[in-house]
């Protein structure tokens, strides 16, 4: 059965889930964090759901589809009013069921929040809403509406739940880092809904629906000056360079499971913008700017992983890492030819499982040991030996190793990228390359070798943390070694944006 | 006007009953010394929520008073915003008063003559009356201002507003007389008549009669740069005057406003749309941008309050149908949020004596609820969604850029964006700083109430907007008439 009102929920379910909280009395934590489990395993059964009741190859391209007048048309706003419409087509599913795991595995991992949970998990959940709205939203106003919403309570969860970081000449504190990021998205936003009014302007139809907008042949020249706004607007959030230093600050200082979210899951909702705002809606326009956005992309990649080598804070190393990777799917967005926009969608899907099980392996390690500088450890597989297993699957499946997730989708990339920009394809794999380097250098060095005694008293991972994790993995293997369900999906929907050859 | 004069004084029995209302409040503040003086500020608010139930009566009515007063949905729009809003300023007063000043009886019969001013500066259609209005808000405002007698920064603000405020009046005045002079009638709609086929070239005394005008109202509603007085005037006053001052004072002039300038100047849009757009224009920058460096919150608020007027200004500019429901929907949503505010910076200033920012460290862990709505309030007034600013914003912005100001909305996303800045410093102090002492405060639960009541409020505009903007829509249809 397909119906819309199961994205609905997916959408209405968290913001129930924060107003119910807001009822609960503090002074029962351990209620609280059940609830919240709870609540996000039913998010996480509703996006399974979605994504499996998905049906490959139908006529209409989103399905689930659900409109709902929200504002009837009283003259102002033109013939349509604002609609509520929802829906997904294959991309919108794998996003949909990204953020449903990612959710659960994030709702675990916290568990152990101890600090004014109730506010966290309140927060949190608001966070949820506002990303699973984006994904499921095929409506300008509400696409903007969820945008803001999975910006809004960032500030309070890292500045109050986060931790700071010191550097020998410098520090960034919580309170920094949160401002920055929230600043900053902000910031881009202010470009999207510049391009949402011109849009709107433009088309002159008085609608904010996305598919009635699609069908309108907009001007090239106007394409080739919108397309920017929504390129930049949403690339900000998907860490594209020069805009990207409040993706590693933003997540180093976050708390655990919003780290998580936030570079698994938000930073997709960018690169879900490129697709759903910018190549879907001006065409010509993304073809024009395309170039732009493959040597930026490039860039990212190499500029990234170097970065990301460079770094001696888990944190910080994840956080570039992240950079260098969302690289990729901006490369391969911008080939413009299926292979290539294909691998970028997969590379969504696994790079946002595997960052996620990265952010929440390193919050294990730092909120036992109290530090995040690598070389402060040394065989650690002595002590924590699952935990180890799950950060080494992680890393290998960063560096795209066979039989993980994240080969699957770089494969895709890179034949996609020598397809369009052979030349650019050795800079793409010189990116794995250095990949390789960084991460099996922290492995060693932290991880193996002789045991610190400093770190006896470490405990391995609780059955939480187990579980969340464990959760990320199977989704890591299933898409390495059982790509089809995601790729069916997705490839029949890129065939479908308009100049994909 | 020709023919008989419609002198219906039913049509005006609220603000009679206003004024009864004024002159009760005295009569038990002064003859009846048994009389709890606790109870003033309840009398009021009953009767000015009676007096609301009882406009209420006029809606989807027409009907004008001599031809001066026009009683239609705009006006029964702002009677129950200004009846409503005074009602929770007297209910928000209740305890300030009581602690810190004088003469509660006074004070809360000011309150309610004031709002006679400002419902009649939205119903009247003829420049002397509104004139006279807004002279009846301000002389109650002088006076509400500079209330703690005691306190030297409310007599600096309070002698700052009024002599500013009297300069502001003369030179409206004289604007109003050469409007008079140019086109013979004090009546908007003669006025509109008489520049009906546009004035035969350049008409000097017309452009001054504009700009002069725009000045003597561009101070009441404190647009840049006749904002001066405003930073001050906030600060000294009594903190529930401040919520006034934000509300009903700006509101109404922007009410006055937008039935003169769609009532009467529309023939002679071109000769002043450029000056309204360069002054919303520089409002909200300098607002949002000198806000960004203020340590006290009602300084904050009062910057703030700039930048919103800037807001407000566009759609003045970009005057049409659809740009006034926007402005009455924003108006709405931003007196909401903003009394919601301020309610918590009261009730947390009647706790602790704080109110510079630095003093609101740790609110969350002194009064969760307060630092709740707080937070809840200021996000609304940055324009973040579910709450009233998002959606308020939104129409507003994309209203005037659909009349051809693309230029305006984006500064103004730009600036809402600067805002949301100062405002996080706001809520970065209320959770993230250590409060200076621990321990639960206890909050009175009629503040409680209140609270909650006006955070539903900023949620219900910001989640099912559709029925205000109905309303907004039904207000404004007698405008363009």
């Amino acid at each position: 059965m397909q119906t819309g009102y199961i994205l609905l929920a997916t959408i209405a379910v968290p913001l129930i889930a924060a107003a119910v909280l807001l009822a609960v009395p503090s002074r029962y934590p351990n209620v609280v964090r059940a609830f919240a489990v709870a609540v996000s395993f039913a998010l996480f059964g509703l996006s399974l759901y979605a994504f499996f009741a998905y049906q490959i190859a139908q006529v209409e391209q989103y399905q689930f589809d659900l409109r709902w007048t929200w504002i009837e048309n009283i003259g102002m706003l033109g013939e349509e009013g604002i609609t509520l419409h929802l829906g997904i087509d294959g991309i919108g599913a794998a996003m949909v069921l990204l953020t449903g795991i990612v959710t659960f595995a994030g709702a675990l991992i916290s568990w152990k929040i101890d600090y004014r949970n109730k506010d966290f998990f309140i927060l949190f959940f608001v966070l949820v809403a506002g990303v699973f709205g984006v994904f499921a939203s095929l409506d300008l106003f509400f696409w903007f509406f969820f945008y803001e919403l999975a910006v809004l309570p960032m500030y309070l969860l890292i500045a109050v739940w986060g931790s700071s970081s010191v550097f020998p000449t410098f520090a960034r504190t919580k309170e920094y880092s949160a401002m920055k990021l929230t600043l900053v998205l902000v910031g881009a936003s202010v470009l999207i809904f510049v391009g949402i009014f011109a849009v709107f302007v433009e088309a002159g139809l008085g609608t904010f629906d996305l598919p009635t907008l699609y069908e309108v042949e907009f001007d090239e020249d106007f394409q080739k000056i919108v397309f920017p706004l929504f390129l930049i607007g949403c690339g900000v959030l998907a860490g594209l360079w020069p805009f990207h230093t409040w993706s590693p600050d933003g997540h180093v200082a976050a708390p655990t499971a919003v780290s998580m979210l936030h570079a698994g899951v938000l930073m997709k909702l960018g690169a879900f913008g490129i697709i759903r705002l910018g190549m879907q809606l001006l065409p010509e326009g993304a073809e024009f700017w395309m170039p732009a956005l493959i040597t930026l992309g490039t860039i990212n990649v190499v500029y990234g992983a170097i970065s990301a080598m460079a770094q001696t804070d888990f944190k910080y190393m994840v956080g570039y890492s992240s950079v260098s990777h969302m690289g990729y799917v901006l490369m391969g967005l911008a080939t413009m030819n299926a292979v290539g926009v294909n691998g970028a969608v997969l590379q969504m899907f696994s790079h946002g499982v595997m960052t996620a099980l990265m952010f929440a392996m390193v919050g294990v390690l730092y909120d036992q040991a109290h530090t995040r500088d690598m070389r402060a450890f040394g065989g650690l597989v002595k002590r924590m030996p699952h935990f180890v297993a799950f950060f080494s699957i992680a890393g290998l499946a960063s560096l795209g190793l066979p039989g993980l997730s994240g080969f699957v989708a770089e494969f895709n990339i890179f034949l996609g990228i020598f397809r369009t920009y052979p030349a650019l394809g050795a800079l793409a794999i010189l990116g794995a390359a250095i990949t390789a380097v960084y991460v099996l250098r922290m492995m060693a060095q932290a991880f193996f070798g002789p045991a610190n005694e400093k770190w006896e008293h470490l405990k391995d991972m609780s059955r939480y943390e187990y579980a969340g994790g464990a959760l990320l993995i199977a989704f890591m293997f299933l898409m390495g070694v059982y790509p089809s369900p995601f790729v069916d999906r997705i490839a029949d929907s890129v065939l479908r944006i308009p100049g994909i050859g | 006007m020709s023919g008989e004069l419609n002198l219906d004084y039913s049509l005006l029995t609220p603000e009679f009953g206003l004024a009864g209302l004024a002159g009760l409040i005295l009569a038990l503040d002064l003859f009846v010394p048994a009389f709890r003086k606790e109870w003033l500020p309840y009398v009021a608010a009953a009767g000015l929520f009676g007096m609301l139930g009882l406009s209420l009566g006029w809606v989807n009515k027409e009907s004008e008073f001599a031809g001066l007063l026009f009683i239609d949905n705009y006006t029964t729009f702002f009677r129950v915003f200004f009846l409503a809003t005074a009602a929770v300023v007297a209910l928000i007063s209740a305890q300030f008063v009581q602690a810190r000043l004088r003469h509660p009886g006074e004070y809360y019969s000011l309150l309610v003559l004031s709002t006679i001013g400002a419902i009649y500066m939205a119903a009247s259609r003829e420049l002397l009356t509104a004139y006279i209005s807004l002279e009846l808000l301000s002389f109650c405002l002088f006076v509400l201002v500079s209330y703690a007698k005691l306190d030297a920064r409310s007599n600096e603000g309070g002698l700052k507003y009024m002599l500013l405020g009297a300069f502001a009046s003369a030179i409206l005045l004289y604007g109003i007389s050469l409007i008079y002079g140019t086109s013979g009638s004090t009546f908007y709609g003669d006025i509109a008549a008489a520049y009906e086929g546009g004035t035969a070239g350049f008409d000097l005394g017309l452009l001054m009669g504009l700009v002069l005008v725009l000045a003597g109202l561009g101070f009441k509603v404190a647009a840049v740069p006749f904002h001066m007085w405003t930073p001050d005037a906030y600060e000294g006053a009594p903190l529930p005057i401040t919520a006034y001052l934000s509300a009903t004072s700006k509101v109404a002039g922007f009410a006055l406003l937008l039935r003169l300038f769609s009532g009467a100047f529309m023939p002679v849009l071109d000769d002043w749309q450029w000056i309204v757009a360069s002054l919303a224009a520089l409002t909200m920058v300098l607002g949002n941008l000198v806000a960004l460096q203020q340590r006290n919150i009602k300084r904050l608020l009062a910057y703030s309050s700039i930048g919103q007027v800037g807001y407000m200004l566009m759609a003045i500019a970009a005057l049409s149908s659809a740009t006034s429901s926007a402005l009455l929907l924003h108006m709405a949503g931003y007196v909401v949020t903003n009394l919601a505010a301020f309610t918590c910076i009261i009730a947390w200033y009647n706790l602790t004596g704080r109110d510079d920012i630095a003093g609101f460290r740790g609110m969350a862990e002194r009064t969760p609820l307060l630092a709740a709505a707080l937070t809840a309030a200021l996000f609304s007034l940055s324009g973040m969604p579910l709450f009233a600013g998002f959606f308020t914003k939104f129409i507003l912005f994309q209203a005037v850029a659909g009349e051809g100001f693309l230029w305006l909305s984006v500064i103004a996303v730009v600036m809402s964006f600067v805002s949301l800045y100062y405002y996080l410093m706001v809520i970065k102090e209320l959770y993230v700083s250590k409060p200076e002492e621990e321990g639960r405060l206890p909050v009175p639960a009629m503040i409680s109430g209140l609270t909650v009541a006006l955070v539903v409020g900023v949620f219900y505009v910001g989640i099912f907007p559709r029925h205000l903007l109905e309303v907004a829509e039904e207000a404004t249809k007698v405008l363009f008439a």
